[in-house]
Formats: C-alpha cells, structure tokens, sequence
C-alpha cells in the first residue's frame, strides 16, 4: 500500500466519517422532533387526549324502563311485555346496509318483509341510531349470530322489551298500538319537556289508550355507565341509576264481556260501547272489525300497513270513537222526554197516524216507517213501536234551537271526553250552526222541514256509537252524567298506591221523575211483546230496557219501497240499538251499532241481550247472537 | 473445553448490539402481550419468530464481509427477478401484489431488497473507491431506482421508501455532492405533482388524512385519531402495563403490530417513550461506531446505510403513530410482532456484528 494511497484513504475515511457525522445530527433532530411531538402529546394536550380517551370508553346509557300493564277490571292482562332479542343495524355504521342484510340473510332467515319495514323504517327515521331488523331471534338464531359477529361491525343484537298483546284484537281500538318514534312525536315530547326521559326509547303509544296514557305507562329511563369497547360493544357496568317502571292501568272494561260482545258481532261491521251508567265506566267498548295492535309493535311492514289502511272493511277506523251515524229511532227517547219536559205532550195526548205527516200548509209527505200507519198512538206507544209521526209532528211545536239546547244535555252534538284520543262529536243541529256550516243565504236558513227529519235522528243529526251509549247511560241514571272513562285506577308501581280515576259527575239534568219512569216504562216495553224488539228481549229475566233504530244509508224517493232484499249490502241500512238494564236499577248501559245491518231488532238487539245477559247473570252465548246476513224486514 | 466451545460459539457477537437488542426485544414481548391482550400464544410465536431471527443474525455475524462484497450483485439480482416474478406471478392480497408463494412459503421479496439494494449499492461505490465521479452516482441511482419502481408498482409505497432510503443512505455517505443534492431535491419538489397523479387513491387519502384526519374520523382518519389519543392519554407516566383504555378496548387497530407504539406509549408515558427513544439512540450510535472503524468503504457504506435504516424503521413508526408522518406500513422495529420483518432487521444486526469483527482484518 502505497503513501498516497494511504494518504486517499485516510481522506476517504475523514470524508465518510464527516458524512456519518451529519446523518448523526440528522437522526438527532430527527429524534428531537418526535420528542417534542411526544411532549406535546403527552404533557401539554396530555388533558385533552385524556377526556377523549374517557369519552371513547365511556358511554351513558339508557335503560329503558318496563312499561306498565294494562289489566282489565278483573285483573286480566291486555298489554304487557316481554323481552325478544333483536338483530339491529345502525346504518350510519355500515358501508352498504342492504349487501350487509343479504350476508346477514345467509346465516338468520330475513324475510322480504322484514326487508321492506327496515328500508321503511330507514327512509323515515333519518338520524334514528340502530333499527331492527329482525325481531325476535330464537336461541339458534343469537347463537348463530353471536358466532358471526365480527364480520358484522355496525350490526348487533339487542336485548328489547316489545309490547305484547296476549288477545290479538280484542279491545284494540280501546287500547291503541304502540310504533317507533316520528318526528311529530319527538316535537310533541320536546313540547312536553320529556325528551330526555325517552332516550333509549324507541316505540311510543300511537293511539288508543297507549296514546292517552302514555306518560303514566312510560315510566322513568334510567342510565348506566357503561365502559364499551371499540364496536360499541358493552364491556362493563361502572355505575348504574335503574328504572322506574311505568305505572300500570285497571281498566273499566270486562274483558270477558268485550270478548261476547266483539263475537257477537260476527261478521258485520259496526260499534258497540256499553258504560256503567253509575259511574261513567266504560265497561266495552267494541269496534268491528279491529286489528291486531301485536302487528305495530316491532314496526308494521308496508304491505301489512297498506292491507289494512286500503281495507274496504276499514279496520284502523275507531267506528266506537269516530264514526257518526244518523242515530234513527234511538234519538226518540230523549225526543219524547224533551217534549213531556217542555210540556208540549202529555201521556195521555194521542195522534191518529195515517203513515205519514204533512206541515200545515204543505203537501209533501213525511212518511212513517210503517205503511199505513199505527192508529191510535199515545207517547209509551210511540216508542214501543216506534212511530214516526208522533214526532213529525213535534216540529213545529219545540223550535230547533230548544231542542238543541235540551238534547245537547245527553252529550249529543259534542265530544263525550272519554280518555282516549280521537274522539269526534257527532252533530246536534242549530241554526247557528246551519248558518256557519252552508255559505249560500238560501241554504243557511233553517226550515221546519229540517227539523222533521231531526226528530227521528235522521237528517242534520249524527251520532257517535259511544255519544249513543252515553246517552243512554244519562237516561238511565235519571239524569246524572258521569264522564265516560276506560281507566278505572292507575296504580302506582313504586308504592303499589292504586290512584282512582273518579267518576266525574258531569252535569245533572233535571227531569222529572214521572216522565223518566213513562220512558223508561216504554222502553222496557219495546223489549216485550208488541215492542220492536220483542225478538231479543224473549224470556229476559230482568227489566230490558231498549230502544231500536235504523239509519238510513240512502235516501229513499217519495212513494218508493225501501227494499231491503234488492240492495247491496253496503248500501242498507244502518241497525241501531240503545239499551240499559236492569230498567228499576241500571248496571249497564250500551249503544249498539252495526254497519248496514238493516233493522236494529234483528242484528243489534240481540247483541244487547247476550251483553246483557252475560253481564247481568254471568250467562254465556250459546249460539252466536247475531245470525249472518240473511236479515228478514222485521217489524219496527 | 466447554468454555472454549461457547467462546468460540460467540467470538463474533457484539456485545453492546447484543444488549441493547435483548432490551429491546424484552420492551417488545412485553408490550406484545398486553397489546394481544394477554394472549400467551402471541408470546410464543413471536419467541419463535425471535429464535429464526437471532439464528439468522449469528449466521451473518460468521460471514466475512468479502463474502457478502461477493455475494452482493447475485443477490441483487435474484431479488430484481424476484419482484419481476411477484409482478408476473404473486398473489394479490388487499389489493397489492406482494407476495410470492413458493408452495411451502409465502415471502415478500421486497423486503430482501431492504438489505439487497444497499449491499449492491455499497459494492459498486467500493468497487470505485477513490476516484467516485458524477457517473457513478448516476449509475447507483439507476440500481436503486429499479427495485424501487418495481415494488412501488406493487404498490407498496412504504417498503419502497424504505429501500429508497436505505439506497440513498449508501449514496450520501459516499460522497453525494451536497449541490447535485440540492438540485435533486428541487428537481423532486418540482416533480411532486407528477408523483401525486401517479398515486394510487387510498395512498393519497393516506397523506391527505395526515393533513387533516377529522376529514375523514370514521374511515382512514380513524387509525391516526385513535393512536394518537391514545399517545396523549399516556401522559408522562402512561396508565401502566396491562391498564390502557384505548388498547383494551379496541380502540387501537393493527395494535400488536405497526402500531405497537401506540400501546406501548399509552400505557408507559412520556417516560417510557423517552427510553425507547434512548434505546433505538444507543442502537443507532452503536451501528455507527461500527460504521466508523469499518474496514473497508464496502462495509463503511453498508454499516452506515443499515444504522441508519434502523433510524428511518422507528422514526417513521412513531412518526406515524403518534400523527406526524401518513400511514405507511412499517412495523416498530425489535418491538412489533411479525417474524419477517425481525428476520430483515437481524439480518442486518448480523452484518453489523461480522463488520465490527472484521475491522481489523484487512487494514494491515
């Protein structure tokens, strides 16, 4: 090795060793600036960085509290809970909802329907968290799941309580249904200061008692904190505040009698609400044909949903709650009150009835139901066998306004204030009323002959099935009012303190109790030989007070024979039946209506009696009360 | 006799690289296990990854560094031809061309091109020791240029940088003119757009979540947010072995690998990040001593460019983890779980050690 060589090399050794020297440097402020990037870190954001560890690992969480029951008088179970696992997804977590349930439907059957109400629900509830998308998963199925589970962030499967119905339709449209949150209700909680309470609750009574009651059955949410991992999945419980569960709901109602009632009905449709008239209890409270409120509770499908709003049979319409029918004959009780009250007749007054009435000075003729008329006939007789024109001829002697003001006692023309929602109040006319109703000066005044048809609750007068009953239950207990009303107590779940709903005497119409005892007398009359419904009131074992009716559904021209037999079954007549027994001391009190029924003797009369006779003597239908359509024009 | 055996059997280990190793590889296990919470079986995998690996660095550690001068430009060769076969023949997985399967093994070919590029580069400056000109430094860009293009074409963008690197290392320390330098690295500022298009989409989103990961928390954000909270939730002491939040409970991805750091600094602090810090310092300082009283330019070079792809390995990670560098792959080195990665690493600690025992040999 030569000297310059040495010399080179030496040189190339400085120059690669000054080189090493720079990276050196290099990697120290290299390491320098991952330092200081740790400090900043670490010590000075290092409270940051902590409260955002704390919030990943720390979540809040809702517990939901049990709902309360809903029992009936005698303590049977309407509503309840049970407790079903649930596959839900949170679609903002997942990449492709709709790949994921096809990935899903491979391991648990997902059928086209629990597709179509998680797209439904998905479309609804935009910022909604986790949806279901089955509902109630057998053992296998959350097993099969469970095992699967990391393939699936973002789905999970969840512990929800459901609302359960053991008796399907019985008493649906009394107790509701419940369905998920919307925004409408979200405002109204929000109005109502509960949102916070509601956190962690996804279903909320929709209508019926559910609705009405829905505080008093919600209960109060508790909370966890709840240390969770990365996926949301719960690790462990740090603290807990439990629930409070809602308080449960006695109801008025006979479930057994609800039942008997609803059967009795058979195919027709139609309204029946009987009341205990000494306390305004509603102890039935039926219309046919109803739904199953278990179908709402987990979220209703499209299709379901589409079946039963399009139904021609319109089973989500409250007919008990919200149909107004022409009450028919049924009003003439209170007519033939009204005017022995307003002592425009007396007992003993009687008209010759030729079948049909004329207004002085007019020639059109206002035809009774029964041609040729009924003879001689006195005020009792006018309601046995239902004359027509006795109370034609009230027209011009009680003015509308009068008879407004009278009839409007017995909660005619105005909402009863039963505690569910929804509740539509008929119409009592007045002239005030036709005024603000036509806008034409011709057609807002009010002509006697309107007045003709109020009479006999045909024309401008409409009823609810429950106004008929309530009515009814007024006239029953001479006079005395009581607020109709399903709930009996609410019991307080905590403290078991049973909280009464009290009978709310509404008001006290006077009347005298001579021309109360006359009516009443007339309608026990009805039910027995010779009276309009002495069919239904055969070999009655207590005092069967009623009163038939019939509605028209289509008008009928003048000298033309309504016949039942020719016209199609949606175009006859609406039956009508009020009743209340026993007549000396009432128990109960009901309104019967049943959709193009033909005549109230035939198809509502006996679902009175079987009603009556069930609650009364505790006696069970033998045959089904109502025979099916194959109605015969009985007498009325 | 037996002492002779053994004294014979560790004659060319380096003591200090031996030790700071084993420091580092005890801090790995030890964070492995809580990272794969608690799962003993993870222990033994990587203690059997660790065994491959220190035979695979005793072997280096015997062979003399001629033999590898030697061996230099064959193995680079069988690696090119291996990544032209990984492009003609690999597997796809994730999305990337990277794998071969050689029927009883599945290896990443570019990773032997984290040793085989320097080595090649190191011969080729040695070969023109003392008289290097431009020429050659145009010659070593295209040996490094080839690999590097081939695994960017994987794509694999952070082993490319890697060997990019460790290339680049061999070329500085021999001598790169700092004005070819500066104009190199103008020209590569001037040619970024051209590389951005030339980017595959999750690689830009990658650097462009580095900017900003609130851009994107739920997707690609999402890794660097979590580590870095968890980073910052350490503090100065850490919440202790066993007691991190973000690691237990999931938080953390990848987290018994290229982003171990994350555990290991959530739940050691400031102050167990300051003697990784030391640790990898020591590792580094000792490859460079080595470097230093190398022998020959060939193992000056090679010593040097493996010291300090050591350094560019950690930096990057904790970079990365700790939210100042895109998410690359690159694993912790001594310290993430994975054997190839360890087998690279000790490969090089070997020829770190067998350069420290040949130092001598050849000056006289």
């Amino acid at each position: 090795m030569s000297l310059t060589e040495f010399r080179d090399h030496e040189r190339d050794l400085y120059r690669f060793r000054r080189r090493l020297a720079v990276a050196g440097v290099g990697v120290l402020v290299a390491f320098g600036i991952l330092f200081g990037r740790f400090t900043w870190l670490q010590l000075i954001r290092h409270e940051y960085y902590q409260t955002k560890a704390e919030d990943n690992r720390i979540s809040v969480v809702p517990i939901q509290p049990n709902r309360g029951l809903i029992l009936d008088r005698n303590g049977v179970v309407l509503a309840r809970n049970f407790s079903a696992y649930t596959l839900e997804m949170d679609p903002a977590k997942v990449e492709d909802p709709e790949a994921t349930i096809d990935a899903l439907a491979e391991l648990i059957e997902i059928s086209p329907r629990d597709r179509n109400r998680f797209r439904k629900l998905r479309a609804e509830l935009r910022a909604a968290g986790s949806l279901p998308i089955k509902t109630r998963l057998s053992d296998e199925e959350v097993a099969r799941f469970a095992a699967n589970a990391f393939r699936f962030p973002g789905v999970e499967i969840k512990a929800r309580l459901y609302r359960d119905y053991p008796f399907g339709e019985l008493a649906s449209h009394a107790l509701g249904y419940m369905g998920r949150i919307n925004d409408r209700d979200l405002e109204q909680l929000a109005a109502d200061e509960q949102t916070a309470n509601y956190k962690g609750t996804d279903y909320i009574g929709k209508v019926g008692l559910e609705k009405s009651y829905e505080y008093e059955l919600h209960g109060t949410t508790g909370s966890a904190q709840v240390e969770i991992d990365a996926n949301g999945r719960p690790i462990r419980t740090l603290s807990e505040n439990p629930p409070i569960a809602g308080n449960n709901l006695i109801l008025t109602l006979d479930a057994k009698l609800q039942e008997i009632i609803e059967a009795a009905f058979g195919d027709y449709r139609g309204a029946a609400v009987a009341i205990e008239p000494k306390t305004g209890g509603v102890l039935a409270f039926v219309s046919k044909p109803g739904f199953d409120p278990n179908l709402f509770v987990d979220g209703i499908d499209p299709q379901t949903w589409a079946e039963l709003n399009n139904s021609p049979d319109k089973p989500l319409t409250n007919r008990a709650l919200s149909g107004a029918y022409p009450p028919g004959s049924t009003f003439k009780p209170f007519m033939a009150l009204m005017a022995l009250e307003l002592g425009k007749r007396t007992p003993d007054y009687t008209i010759n009835d030729p079948g049909y009435y004329t207004l002085p000075g007019h020639t059109h003729r206002y035809r009774d139901w029964k041609v040729g008329g009924h003879g001689k006939v006195n005020l009792h007789k006018s309601i046995v066998v239902s004359c027509d024109t006795y109370y034609y001829g009230l027209s011009t002697d009680i003015d509308i306004d009068v008879m407004h003001g009278f009839l409007s006692q017995f909660g005619f023309g105005s909402p009863t204030g039963i505690d569910i929602p929804g509740e539509r109040g008929g119409l009592l006319p007045s002239r005030e009323w036709k005024r603000k109703r036509f806008s034409r000066p011709e057609d807002q005044r009010w002509y006697t002959g309107d007045t003709v048809s109020v009479t006999i609750g045909q024309g401008y007068n409409l009823a609810t099935p429950l106004q008929l009953a309530y009515a009814t239950s007024i006239l029953a207990n001479d006079g005395i009012a009581y607020r109709p009303h399903l709930v009996k107590y609410i019991v307080d779940t905590r403290t078991g303190e049973k909280r009464p709903v009290e009978p709310e005497p509404v008001r006290h119409v006077k009347l005298n109790p001579q021309w109360l005892a006359l009516v009443k007398q007339a309608m026990v009359d009805v039910t027995r030989p010779g009276g309009t419904a002495s069919q239904a009131g055969k070999g009655v074992a207590y005092a069967f007070a009623g009163k038939t009716g019939t509605a028209q559904v289509i008008g009928i021209k003048q000298n033309e024979k309504y016949d039942e037999k020719r016209i199609a079954e949606r175009f006859r007549d609406h039956a009508l039946f009020i009743a209340f027994a026993p007549a000396d001391d009432p128990k109960i009190a009901i309104g019967v209506l049943v959709e193009n029924g033909g005549h109230g003797s035939t198809v509502a009369a006996p679902i009175a009696r079987v009603a009556f006779d069930y609650y009364l003597l505790g006696k069970l239908p033998e045959t089904p009360a109502v025979q099916p359509v194959a109605a015969t024009a009985g007498a009325e | 006799m037996l002492k002779k055996l053994l004294q014979r059997f560790t004659s060319n280990i380096d003591s200090p690289l031996m030790f700071i190793s084993t420091v580092l590889l005890a801090v790995g296990l030890f964070t492995l296990y809580s990272a794969a919470n608690q799962d003993a079986s993870r222990l033994i995998a990587q203690g059997i990854n660790i065994a491959v690996a220190l035979s695979v660095m005793w072997v280096a550690a015997q062979v003399p560094p001629q033999m590898l001068m030697r061996l230099a430009v064959p193995i680079y060769l069988v690696g090119v031809a291996l990544l032209v076969a990984v492009d003609l023949f690999g597997e796809i997985v994730n999305g990337s061309q990277r794998w071969l399967n050689l029927g009883f093994v599945r290896f990443q070919p570019s990773e032997m091109l984290k040793i085989a590029t320097p080595l090649v580069l190191a011969w080729y400056f040695d070969k023109h020791e003392g008289e290097v000109r431009l020429r050659d430094f145009l010659v070593a860009a295209i040996l490094l240029a080839i690999p590097v293009g081939l695994i960017m074409k994987q794509p694999d963008l952070g082993t490319a940088m890697l060997v990019l690197a460790a290339g680049f290392y061999v070329i500085f320390l021999a001598g790169l003119p700092w004005k070819l330098m500066l104009g190199m690295a103008a020209a590569a500022g001037a040619a970024m757009p051209i590389f951005w298009s030339m980017l595959h989409d999750y690689q830009r989103r990658r650097v462009l979540t580095l900017l900003d990961p609130t851009s994107d928390p739920l997707g690609a954000g999402y890794h660097i947010i979590q580590s870095t909270i968890a980073v910052g939730s350490g503090g100065l002491k850490g919440k202790g072995w066993l007691e991190g939040t973000q690691t237990h409970l999931d938080f953390i991805p990848e987290r018994t690998t290229d982003f171990i750091f994350a555990v290991y600094s959530e739940e050691f602090g400031l102050i167990g990040n300051s003697i990784l810090l030391l640790l990898y310092l020591a590792l580094i300082a000792r490859g460079m001593v080595i470097a230093a009283n190398a022998a020959t330019f060939f193992s000056r070079l090679l010593a040097g460019a493996i010291t300090l792809s050591f350094f560019t390995y950690a930096f990057v990670n904790m970079g990365m983890v700790s939210g100042i560098l895109p998410v690359v792959g690159v694993p912790l080195p001594l310290i993430s779980y994975g054997g190839t990665a360890l087998v690279t690493l000790f490969l090089g600690i070997g020829i770190l050690m067998s350069i420290q025992k040949h130092r001598k040999l050849i000056q006289t």
